[in-house]
């Protein structure tokens, strides 16, 4: 009879693992990562909506929680997430048109995706942290 | 074989043609790329709308995000986002998840979350708007 005998050891088709990482490699893991992260961080903003919406005390602990070291710490990389993935959604919305495809564009899109989400994350926080500033 | 009568003239196979597996022929690209256009200027607009109200109470916060016309673009962008994050995560777990179970599962719960974020937000503006 015929034995069933263990699958025969094929290579498998190469991986992630196997490449030197590039920049514009990153670029395409990165804007799911911050997807994914956005994703959760709704929950933040669905939160100081209905606390508005709760009243005084609710609020409080909202303000509370974003005024935090760990609630700062989370908003920041909540900021250069939203930024990266937006920067990240042009880049693909000009590669939908047919352009950008060139080795010199790509690898200067993905720089400018990094680059300019790490400056305008900076500049938000400056405005933001100075527009508080005035409030008080 | 069906005795069913014919609503058009279309054969069955150039019904399905272009549909692909999910069936849905090319309606989620679409839908992500309709909402992804749409999210740029309506991030924006959140994003200033963020920044004007730091460190403000809640009164402050009560007064501007239940107002017209910031009322309107926050809730636009709580119904492109939620729709862009939903089509985003399918992605994600159809890219991953390969155990059929788990994939409905999961895309059943990504439906449940994108649907209840979004709704509890657009609670939350609207019961400033109309001030109950």
């Amino acid at each position: 009879m015929a034995e069933i005998k263990a699958p025969a050891a094929r290579p498998l088709s190469p991986h992630l693992q196997i490449y030197r990482p590039m920049l514009t490699m990153m670029m395409s893991i990165v804007h799911r990562i911050t997807g994914f992260g956005l994703y959760f961080g709704t929950v933040i903003l669905a939160w100081w909506f209905l606390a508005a919406a709760s009243g005084p005390n609710g609020y409080a602990k909202f303000s509370w929680f974003a005024g935090s070291i760990i609630g700062r710490l989370i908003l920041f990389g909540y900021t250069w997430a939203l930024i990266h993935h937006m920067l990240g959604g042009i880049r693909h919305l000009i590669w939908d048109t047919g352009r950008g495809f060139g080795p010199n564009e790509r690898e200067w899109l993905a720089a400018a995706n990094l680059i300019g989400s790490i400056a305008i994350t900076v500049l938000l926080w400056i405005v933001g942290l100075l527009a508080m500033g005035g409030s008080r | 074989m069906s005795t069913a009568p014919a609503k058009h003239i279309r054969t069955p196979l150039a019904r399905v043609r272009g549909l692909g597996a999910a069936r849905s022929g090319t309606g989620h690209f679409w839908r992500q790329r309709l909402t992804a256009v749409a999210n740029i200027p309506l991030t924006i607009a959140a994003v200033i709308i963020v920044i004007t109200l730091l460190g403000r109470n809640q009164a402050t916060a009560a007064q501007v995000l239940g107002s017209p016309l910031v009322a309107i673009i926050v809730l636009l962008f709580i119904a492109s986002t939620t729709a862009h994050m939903k089509i985003g995560m399918q992605v994600i777990i159809e890219d991953y998840v390969h155990d059929e179970t788990a994939k409905l599962v999961l895309i059943m719960a990504n439906a449940f979350f994108c649907i209840g974020v979004a709704l509890v937000s657009a609670y939350g503006i609207l019961k400033l708007s109309f001030g109950v």
